[in-house]
């Protein structure tokens, strides 16, 4: 694979209602902190790509908003309806093509503007599954029981990640949640749909994210230290809760796969520096640490609570608090692509991990029950 | 932009979009709707590469990508895969909370059904509880005419 | 560099007004299947799957995830585009990308709509924004009239002009076996048909339809083995600008158009758009659109465009035909609208066009509109390029 770098990252701050500015104000603020990082103007970018998605908008063609605001006059580009970790890789290949030396990409949520519920029950197919009335919560709920049941994993072990994240969310300056908590506290927190508990789950932000792809000769101009594209894969699962075993993570593991093979990984465990990943809810951090590899099936519990996904663990997960720190929706994993990057550059501030992060692992997931992940490699070399 | 704010009202415009939607649901869903609608049975359908029984039925196999053929009466009863007890409902469920919603293996599929318990104190909910479909009196062709599921024997 | 990419295969459904007998992933597996079965090819061959709608039309959403059952997405990378009435467009530009980048080798991509689900006028007036304009657009048809509103009174054209277009494509389309509408229509029934909104009548305006559309495209390395002569992408280009309705000043241009038409001949190397393309599917939605865009993509002066409609230069058997399917006022499922003109160009160029075989087909432009008056061009050859 060509050599494509990450050259620039912005951001909001992530919170709860930003009454103030709509979502095209939102990623226009984004997309110039990017620009402000690469030390670049508009002008240097020359494709852009958005991730939107018309449900959470409240508007079909969402992207119509946002493209202006992205620098889109004059300019080819395009969407990609779904995680920003979806829309960087179409974006990468723009790059990879040949057709672009620079794109630019946005990923946003105002989450806060809609009704959550109704918004994750249209993803339930209308005839056989809409009438259940049926969100995203209930679903993972359903998956949460169905993975811990099947490993023993045990609902203080979820917690652990609550507390672990939502604590490192205390040094992320764009974090919307981050809060000391105990385990006590994420286990008398109310029951929504059990296991799930209400900090089990990650907030509905608003928020956006920018970053900006570079070929390598164009990066070497823009940044002093590009965090390069070693791998990247994607893959969904079947789509009826049903058709699958909801304790498994069989797209996870191909995707994962693929990107290590890309990037030359052979042992994640030892090679990966640090990960973030798509914790929406506190069981899918364990979940997805075993379809990534970090540890074997089932063990996902037993790894966080031993210590090795903390921030000064062997291999920190969500040192910028992941989802349950904030999640604009959408945004969500273009956000751990620039969190990752920030470790590799050493700028993460008191996110840091280590000084020395050679390879850094970003992930993100489309649909519910994680149906459909996409998993990045980034390194520093 | 602080000194703005002091000045200037944000303000919030309420809105919905409110689009009705007529889904077709194609020969094959519409064979099991009315299927549940009628005669108070539950079909699914044969893929003749992984054998598997598909309930509900669709019209190619989502893993072989061929057409299913056989169809296949499964039973009204099966058992519980996983479940979850919902205890803060959304104006848009079927039961009030607390219910529980649950993927049942019915005797004779391959695949889960997703729906919902009901009649059923929730510390009995387990894994492998047998359970079997109620019928709604009020068909109409649509996945709530069976209401929900209980365990067998109660 | 990027890999050099073709497309190999193409498929598409009958497209109807309604169609009962399926629901939204038995139509996008139909077009699938008759994709890979085009290409002989299996699911299997396949490296990923890049699909697209435009939601609110069926109101499902993460449309990728809901379609794997008739995708064949399952365990392969599978991924949604939108964006409104260019999605085919955006969609088969995507499947260039995707596989020239050489992270794909084989992908499918499918575009589909099932209009008939929805009331399309109130999903489509959702895409303005809710402060500024939502109260007061009213869907598709007035924001077009507006358009030919403008082209009227600044170059003289007329109705009659305009219906001369319905006229032609509506002949071409009985050549087409996919198209929905298929009965010639004469200037008489255009110009008598109910008006929608001055001066657009019924006759003027695109259908609705239920349709979907699937495009193989393959990379250098194997298109010649999957399809000896397939149809090569040349280049792409697209423009999408302006937020809200109300940005767009001049209307009797199609501003898109002639951006993206421009930097398309440019990297082409075409001077006379009209000597050397061969055929053009363009993504007309209405009449007039026939009239004023081939001005604005540079086949004649502005003002001209009515000439060429009456000498037949547009016309099969004439110097460069447009829409030999029929295009879009024969048939519309508008997510795969698009990439239908797509694979209608791919057809012509490997001379599988049947009853609508333009002759000698090298080079072939096939174009996408929608959202705020956005363009998005693809340009296919049979050669392969350097």
């Amino acid at each position: 694979m060509e050599r494509v770098a990450i050259v620039g990252i912005g951001q909001t701050k992530h919170e709860a209602r930003k009454k103030e500015v709509n979502f095209a104000e939102l990623v226009y603020e984004a997309v110039n902190n990017a620009l402000k990082d690469a030390g670049i103007g508009i002008g240097e970018i020359d494709n852009v790509v958005t991730t939107c998605n018309d449900f959470w908008d409240g508007r079909t063609i969402s992207s119509m908003a946002t493209g202006d605001v992205s620098g889109a006059r004059g300019k080819n580009v395009s969407v990609v309806e779904g995680d920003g970790t979806f829309g960087a890789f179409y974006g990468l290949t723009r790059i990879l093509s040949g057709a672009y030396g620079t794109t630019l990409v946005t990923a946003y949520s105002k989450g806060s503007e809609s009704i959550p519920y109704l918004i994750t029950n249209a993803a339930f197919d209308p005839i056989y599954m809409r009438s259940l009335g049926l969100d995203l919560v209930t679903a993972c709920a359903l998956q949460a029981r169905r993975y811990m049941k099947r490993y023993g994993i045990t609902e203080e072990e979820c917690a652990l990640v609550a507390v672990k994240n939502r604590g490192n969310a205390l040094a992320n300056p764009n974090a919307h949640q981050g809060m000391k908590i105990t385990v006590e506290e994420v286990m008398r927190s109310p029951k929504i749909a059990e296991p799930l508990k209400a900090f089990d789950l990650s907030p509905v932000s608003d928020g956006a994210c920018c970053i900006i792809l570079a070929r390598e000769d164009r990066a070497k101009k823009m940044s002093p230290r590009p965090a390069w594209v070693k791998g990247v894969s994607f893959c969904a699962d079947a789509y009826l809760l049903g058709d699958r075993d909801l304790s498994e993570c069989r797209a996870l593991e191909k995707a994962a796969q693929a990107a290590y093979r890309m990037a030359g990984v052979q042992k994640p465990r030892e090679e990966i520096d640090v990960a973030e990943i798509h914790d929406a809810f506190t069981y899918q951090e364990l979940l997805w640490t075993e379809g990534l590899g970090f540890c074997g099936p089932g063990e996902g519990g037993k790894l966080v609570a031993r210590g090795a996904t903390a921030k000064s663990g062997e291999l920190p997960v969500n040192p910028s608090g992941g989802l349950l720190g904030a999640h604009p929706v959408i945004a969500a994993g273009l956000i751990r692509i620039a969190e990752a990057a920030r470790q590799l550059r050493g700028d993460a501030g008191g996110m840091q991990v280590k000084e020395d992060v050679r390879l850094a692992l970003a992930h993100g997931v489309n649909g519910v029950c994680g149906q459909s992940h996409c998993v990045w490699i980034l390194g520093r070399n | 932009m602080k000194d703005f704010w002091t000045e200037v009202e944000p303000i919030v415009y309420e809105g919905r979009i409110k689009i009705p939607y007529s889904w077709q649901a194609g020969e094959t869903a519409s064979f099991f709707l009315t299927q549940l609608r009628d005669r108070e049975k539950i079909w699914g359908k044969h893929c003749p590469e992984c054998g598997k029984v598909l309930v509900p039925p669709r019209k190619s196999c989502p893993f072989c990508f061929v057409d299913t053929e056989k169809w296949v009466e499964v039973s009204d009863e099966g058992v519980v895969e996983t479940f979850t007890l919902v205890r803060e409902g959304t104006p848009i469920q079927p039961l009030k909370a607390p219910f529980a919603y649950a993927v049942i293996r019915l005797d004779g599929a391959s695949t889960g059904l997703v729906h919902v318990l009901s009649e059923v104190e929730p510390e009995k909910i387990r894994e492998g509880l047998r359970v079997k479909a109620v019928f709604s009196k009020d068909r109409k062709g649509s996945l709530l005419d069976i209401a929900y599921f209980k365990p067998v024997g109660s | 560099m990027g890999k050099r990419v073709a497309i190999v295969g193409t498929g598409q459904t009958h497209h109807r007004s309604v169609r009962r007998d399926v629901n939204g992933q038995e139509l996008i597996h139909e077009a699938a299947v008759r994709a890979l079965q085009d290409a002989a090819l299996t699911i299997r061959d396949v490296d990923g799957v890049v699909i697209g709608n435009m939601d609110h039309f069926e109101g499902i959403n993460y449309v990728d995830c809901w379609s794997i059952d008739g995708s064949g997405g399952y365990l392969k990378p599978t991924i949604k585009l939108t964006t409104g009435g260019t999605t085919g467009a955006t969609l088969a530009i995507a499947g260039y990308h995707m596989v020239a980048s050489g992270m794909f080798e084989k992908l499918l991509v499918i575009g589909w709509e099932k209009n008939s689900e929805s009331d399309t006028t109130g999903a489509i007036s959702t895409c303005a924004d809710p402060i500024i304009e939502r109260q007061i657009v009213a869907g598709a048809i007035s924001g077009l009239a507006l358009e030919a509103q403008a082209y009227m009174h600044r170059y003289g054209a007329t109705p009659k002009d305009a219906a001369r277009v319905s006229v032609r494509d509506r002949r071409h389309a009985c050549n087409n076996p996919y198209a929905q509408l298929r009965g010639e229509i004469t200037i008489e029934d255009v110009l008598n048909s109910p008006k929608l909104a001055d001066p657009l009548r019924l006759l003027d305006m695109c259908p609705r339809s239920d349709g979907a559309c699937a495009v193989i495209f393959a990379s250098e390395d194997v298109a010649e083995k999957i399809c000896p002569a397939p149809a090569w992408v040349l280049a792409t280009a697209n423009r999408h600008m302006y937020s809200d309705y109300t940005d767009v000043v001049e209307m009797s241009s199609l501003l898109s158009m002639v951006e993206a038409s421009r930097e398309l001949w440019k990297k082409l190397n075409i001077r006379e758009p009209l000597k050397e393309v061969d055929v053009i599917e363009l993504y007309q939605p209405y009449s007039w659109a026939g009239l004023i865009w081939i001005e604005d993509m540079g086949l004649c002066k502005k003002g001209e465009g009515p000439r060429l409609l009456w000498d037949g230069v547009t016309d099969m058997g004439g110097e460069l035909p447009i829409n030999p399917s029929g295009g879009v006022v024969a048939t519309n499922p508008i997510g795969a609208t698009g990439l239908i003109r797509c694979a209608e160009v791919a057809l012509q160029i490997q001379g599988k066009a049947g009853a609508k075989q333009v002759p000698d087909v090298k080079l072939g432009v096939a174009t996408g509109f929608g959202g705020n008056w956005w363009t998005d061009m693809l340009a296919l050859g049979k050669k392969k390029p350097l």
